[in-house]
């Protein structure tokens, strides 16, 4: 017996393990406070479809050997700068996302190469150093959002200059993905349009695994030694690296953005990369490995208990503000948790 | 006074079940200078961690025998014990704080102090001023009693590394009731003369009543310094000789001796081999940390064997890892007569050749992948097979990797439970069998293959030496084998060139006097044949 239960942990993972189990209870806390399920179900479904994109993202990052990509930033605002450019081209409705996503990729694959080759020059201590690199990168774009000559009515502040800190795509290519084939079951919805599009993405991501590429970048992340004897330019495939995962994080912004209904710029990237290298973790990977099926895990529990953690912390303490702390504190908790984890479960 | 410093009676040591030292005897008497000769793994270090105790001896099981201090059956538990018994040991690297003078990197640690305000108001020795004074006198005392004239307030950065080992031994001295001094190969790093130097010291050292046990490989210096020698070869005592009563051909002889018979190349192979040559190598230097190559000629003919031995450090090792381009590297080298690029793997690959590295854990395998994986990774990057094609786009071939790896696993005997099972958990032997398959599947004409029996069981020694004689017998490949241990070379291979000092010593065949290897693993063919020839 307790054998059999040692190879179920040995299995899902003690972290994996943990997690589900507090979601459980979250859920029958939910359930038993006499919260609406229906409606805490979509919105996580919502949720997990929104961020799976930029969890995505790391896994180019970890299998390249870079490491969690906590140089998220960066791709976002590749993503950002391609939004705000589509709504400037006066781009709407799919037009718009589809034109987001395109014009935002260029910069992406521009900035990954730079990225990738700063990075080729400080191998071993990745993790850190991307974590700045991001952070000054936002805000660096905080100026840059302020001087940028951009003129449409939607972005700009009414008085003085720049862009607005959120704008809205209700009338561009908000909610755009979510609506695309939507099912409702009274309450319940399914965003199917979203769903879809993340798992498109993870395909092919996991077609990119299975080429000659693919096999040889995942080569060099496992044993850069290795993959050198194996005549593999490593240096090469870390690049590759690190354009597929900003470019990853470009589109899983635009994707973000559209179901949020805003774009956000200044200081919203800055701390995007945590729950994103939070979520794959939790999902099983470690800062050497990391697969699609740790992205979905991943992302469903952590999103997921986001999302239930929230109204059952409002129903159990009403006290003023408290939940926003709380969440606050769940938030980082998980993430932080999910940091101890980066050497993996061995 | 007991009549010996250190007896060590018929000590006797298994690592999991492997028996490293089988019933090893030694006596050291005070004053006297003992040498201590054997190949790697022959159990010299075995011997010399149960000496001081190591933690690495009490956390596998201990061990049987007995150690004997001045008479007095010790049983040592940590190399401070020891250190508090009067045994010493000189590092063959040295533990030096660069920036700390002479005297203090004599005195580190055993600090002479004096009260001073704050210790006696905080009851702390640890805060009592340093007496600088006592320290100098005494290091002084050390160095003189060494013979060097050094001034003992210079730092120890900048000094040249002869004058370093010196400081070590002078550590050494300076701690009071030090009985006996061990030297872990002291004169690998030296220069000739600062060798000279320091023989000298030992002498000094030991005419003033210290016992010295002394680790080497340089038979002369052993010849010239010490008294005794006792010569160990595969954890077994061989020999204790005066050294009277020996010269250096014998104790080549006896160091390198006649091991496990693994089967023997038939001799009608031999006949097979023409003289053509598939690989010339000219003035080839390596940078190889710790195995570098200092310009080495030779010719390997195709169709042949060749086995490439000597001591570890020597440069033997750097001599593959240096044409796969692991390591930069300079030189000629010529494939079936072309020129081969250096320093581009890739190029050597596609043009034929094939590696198996001696790191199997860390260069050999992908540990986390599957044997399948590892087994075709290098030939679908190198020449793109494996693979299914859409236009730019590629796909690997599963179901032909699959297929494939199962026809290796049958082939070579991969002892697995299938072809997805991830690497890491196979036992060396199999591992070493996926790292041949690997090196297999890009269809090689020249194959490298490094240190293939280390840290794997006997049984699974001999399916790896026969593998590869069976590679060459059936496939003509050529098979260039480096290994550290000599038997099995002489076992499979066609002719054994040794590696000494970076350059080849000579290349022998299988069959040459045990005496011949020996001198030629010293270093010291070259010269004993040259005063011979002058004598006749």
């Amino acid at each position: 017996m307790s054998e059999a239960i040692r190879n179920i942990t040995k299995k899902v993972g003690v972290p994996r393990l943990i997690i589900s189990l507090f979601f459980l209870f979250l859920c029958f806390s939910a359930v038993s406070l006499g919260l609406p399920f229906a409606s805490l179900s979509s919105d996580t479904l919502t949720r997990f479809g929104m961020n799976g994109i930029l969890v995505l993202a790391m896994v180019p990052s970890i299998q390249s050997g870079l490491g969690p990509n906590f140089g998220l930033p960066l791709g976002i605002i590749c993503g950002i700068l391609g939004s705000v450019l589509a709504i400037q081209f006066g781009l709407v409705g799919a037009a718009g996302f589809w034109g987001a996503i395109i014009i935002s990729m260029p910069f992406a694959i521009a900035v990954g190469i730079a990225y990738g080759m700063m990075l080729n020059k400080i191998k071993g201590s990745e993790m850190l150093v991307a974590t700045y690199t991001g952070f000054s990168i936002v805000s660096f774009m905080s100026i840059v959002w302020v001087l940028i000559p951009l003129n449409h009515p939607e972005m700009v502040w009414p008085i003085g200059r720049g862009l607005r800190v959120t704008i809205a795509l209700d009338s561009t290519f908000g909610k755009i993905l979510n609506q695309f084939m939507m099912l409702e079951f009274g309450k319940f919805k399914v965003p199917t349009g979203l769903l879809l599009f993340f798992f498109v993405m993870c395909v092919l991501v996991w077609i990119f695994n299975r080429s000659r590429m693919g096999i040889a970048m995942k080569a060099s992340g496992d044993n850069p030694k290795f993959a050198i004897a194996s005549g593999i330019d490593v240096d090469f495939y870390r690049i590759v690296g690190s354009v597929m995962s900003t470019s990853l994080a470009a589109i899983g912004i635009v994707v973000y953005a559209q179901s949020y209904g805003f774009v956000q710029l200044y200081q919203a990237p800055l701390m995007m990369a945590f729950p994103a290298v939070a979520a794959v973790l939790i999902g099983g990977a470690s800062a050497q490995k990391a697969k699609i099926s740790h992205v979905i895990i991943g992302t469903f529990l952590f999103q997921g208990l986001l999302t239930v953690a929230l109204p059952v912390a409002n129903e159990a303490i009403k006290v003023g503000n408290l939940s926003e702390v709380l969440r606050m504190i769940v938030q980082n908790g998980i993430i932080l948790y999910a940091l101890t984890k980066v050497g993996g479960e061995s | 006074m007991a009549e010996y410093t250190l007896q060590m009676n018929n000590i006797v040591k298994d690592y999991y079940g492997n028996r490293v030292l089988k019933g090893v005897s030694l006596q050291v008497k005070p004053g006297e200078i003992h040498a201590l000769l054997g190949e790697n793994g022959a159990g010299k270090s075995t011997l010399m961690n149960i000496l001081f105790g190591m933690p690495v001896i009490h956390s596998t099981g201990g061990f049987e025998g007995e150690v004997l201090i001045d008479g007095e059956s010790v049983l040592l538990k940590s190399p401070k014990e020891a250190m508090e018994k009067g045994v010493g040991m000189v590092h063959q690297e040295f533990m030096l704080v660069p920036g700390f003078t002479l005297a203090e990197n004599i005195k580190l640690n055993r600090e002479i102090t004096k009260p001073n305000f704050a210790s006696t108001l905080f009851r702390n020795k640890s805060l009592e001023t340093l007496d600088r004074k006592t320290m100098d006198q005494d290091a002084r005392k050390a160095l003189d009693r060494l013979g060097m004239n050094i001034d003992e307030w210079v730092k120890v950065q900048g000094l040249p590394v002869g004058h370093m080992q010196f400081i070590e031994i002078a550590r050494e001295i300076d701690k009071l009731g030090i009985k006996l001094l061990v030297f872990d190969e002291p004169t690998a790093v030296l220069t000739e003369s600062e060798a000279d130097n320091l023989l000298k010291a030992m002498k000094k050292l030991a005419d003033s009543g210290i016992a010295i046990l002394f680790i080497t490989h340089r038979l002369d210096e052993v010849m010239n310094a010490a008294n005794n020698i006792t010569i160990l070869r595969d954890g077994e005592l061989v020999a204790t000789r005066a050294v009277e009563d020996t010269d250096v051909l014998e104790l080549a002889e006896l160091m390198v001796g006649r091991k496990v018979e693994v089967t023997q190349k038939e001799e009608s192979n031999a006949n097979s081999i023409n003289n053509e040559v598939a690989l010339s190598i000219k003035n080839y230097h390596v940078d190889m940390p710790g195995e570098e190559v200092k310009g080495i000629d030779l010719e390997i003919h195709k169709g042949e064997i060749l086995g490439i031995g000597g001591l570890a450090g020597q440069g033997k090792i750097g001599i593959a890892n240096g044409i796969c381009g692991m390591y930069p590297s300079s030189g000629d080298i010529k494939l079936n007569g072309e020129s081969l690029k250096l320093n581009d793997t890739r190029y050597a690959l596609e043009n034929g050749m094939a590696f198996v590295s001696e790191d199997r854990r860390g260069v050999g395998l992908l540990l986390d992948s599957s044997i399948e994986d590892n087994i075709v990774v290098t030939t679908m990057q190198i020449k793109g097979e494996y693979l299914k094609k859409y236009g730019p786009f590629t796909q690997g071939n599963f179901p032909l990797i699959r297929s494939h790896a199962l026809k290796m696993i049958e082939d070579l005997d991969i002892r697995c439970t299938g072809p997805t099972q991830p690497t890491r958990r196979l036992s060396g032997g199999n591992q070493q069998k996926v790292c041949v398959a690997r090196a297999l599947t890009l269809n090689p004409k020249v194959l490298f293959v490094s240190e293939p029996t280390r840290g794997i069981d006997i049984g699974a020694k001999k399916l790896v030496l026969d593998l590869l004689v069976k590679l060459n017998k059936e496939l003509g490949m050529t098979v260039i084998i480096t290994s550290s241990e000599l038997a099995e070379l002489r076992a499979v291979c066609d002719r054994i060139a040794i590696v000494t000092e970076g350059k080849i010593e000579g290349i022998l065949k299988p069959d040459a006097l045990d005496r011949d290897f020996g001198l030629m693993m010293a270093g010291e063919y070259h010269k004993v044949m040259k005063s011979k020839e002058a004598i006749s």
